[in-house]
């Protein structure tokens, strides 16, 4: 795993620890896990992050563990959920630093 | 070109899997997805090692991409099939390489790896060689890139259409949220430029809306049809995406995509700038 960096495109390896030179004073982390409606972490479900008049901001697909990351800025967001298990949203309201969400999915 | 020409649906790609002359390609940045199971039969493009340059920042030349093609064993009369993860961002942009290098006949996979998996169709972990070919790639095409000169004068003239989401367009974010925010260039957009984020050209599954939405969603984002535009985003995957949009689904003539994009032109010394949700003026 290599920090993501601006010549790229592509969502990083949502399981690997945040970039060491990553500023949390400045940085607005939302993350968190996508479950089933019978609390299993999903893996390989795709994330979409929604802006506050729910336009498509970024997506990610879930580590093996379920787990997803967005680097956003502060605000409303809406995440939203798609997996062969069925689809969820669950809103949040961000602020700077790690912001955890769950997410469940059911059918 | 027109929808039946540019794209083939998954129920077709999965009918066709193992046609003669058809060669699916899965490109991605990171090929660590391919490598955890692919369509049968596809070989792999890396974005970032296959198809840049790795000195420069600028695109494999004519001669490396021959080489690259005849490597992996894609003919000249092959049809090539792209799919991707990212809604087929990269797999759109390794199309307009391939047009902009002269393949005949290139089709990207609707809904791409997404709706693939959503789906849940299979996927294998096979390892794929194809015997090698003689490759010969067409001079760039460059009716189809912009670069940074003809972007600026295009402010104000031609239609500029900025496809990166509505927060980097105003300039509060400065890349797209899946990456982190910290970097060199200024936030904004390039004035006069319109906002239609490519993702409002596709369903949430990653295949592309119908050809009267996708119409509908230009004309009410105020696309000139009678001016030349150029696509941008921040590094030219998104808009390749916008780009196939416009010229390949949509018909329209003299679309270009500025691959350069925001990595370039938000670095710019002297160049204007426009912040927050409106074009601005030239």
């Amino acid at each position: 795993m290599t920090a993501p960096t601006a010549a790229g495109c592509a969502a990083p390896d949502q399981a690997a620890p945040l970039p060491a030179s990553l500023d949390l004073e400045k940085e607005t982390v939302i993350t968190g896990v996508v479950r089933s409606d019978a609390g299993e972490a999903v893996p390989g479900a795709y994330v979409r992050l929604l802006d506050s008049t729910g336009e498509f901001t970024a997506e990610v697909v879930t580590s093996p563990a379920g787990q997803f990351r967005f680097f956003a800025a502060p605000g409303s967001w809406t995440l939203r959920a798609l997996s062969r298990h069925g689809n969820g949203d669950t809103a949040v309201t961000a602020a700077r630093g790690i912001n955890e969400v769950a997410v469940t999915v059911a059918s | 070109m027109s929808r039946d020409t540019a794209l083939v649906s998954a129920d077709w790609a999965e009918k066709n899997l193992d046609a003669p002359g058809v060669v699916f390609v899965e490109v991605d940045e990171d090929t660590s997805a391919y490598d955890t199971g692919h369509i049968a039969g596809a070989i792999k493009l890396d974005w970032k090692t296959d198809l840049q340059d790795q000195v420069r920042r600028d695109f494999v030349n004519k001669s490396q991409f021959e080489a690259l093609l005849s490597e992996r064993g894609i003919s000249n009369d092959d049809t090539v099939v792209l799919y991707g993860g990212n809604n087929n961002w990269f797999a759109a942009y390794a199309y307009w390489y391939f047009k902009l290098y002269g393949h005949r006949d290139v089709k990207l996979l609707d809904g791409g790896r997404k709706k693939w998996e959503l789906d849940a169709r299979p996927l294998v972990r096979d390892a794929v060689t194809r015997p090698a070919t003689q490759y010969v790639a067409q001079e760039p095409d460059t009716s189809i890139r912009a670069f940074r000169d003809e972007v600026v004068a295009a402010i104000g003239t031609k239609n500029l259409v900025d496809v990166r989401s509505p927060d980097e367009f105003a300039g509060r974010l400065l890349a797209p949220a899946h990456l982190p925010q910290e970097q060199a260039q200024r936030a904004g957009h390039i004035p006069t430029a319109i906002s239609v984020p490519w993702s409002k050209a596709a369903n949430e599954d990653g295949t592309f809306k119908s050809d009267d939405e996708l119409r509908r969603i230009y004309a009410d984002a105020g696309l000139d049809d009678s001016r030349e535009t150029i696509a941008y985003c921040r590094i030219g995957e998104r808009s390749s995406h916008s780009w196939f949009v416009l010229q390949e689904l949509l018909g329209h003539r003299n679309v270009k995509n500025y691959d350069g994009s925001w990595t370039e032109y938000g670095s710019l010394v002297g160049v204007p700038v426009a912040l927050g949700d409106e074009p601005g003026e030239a």
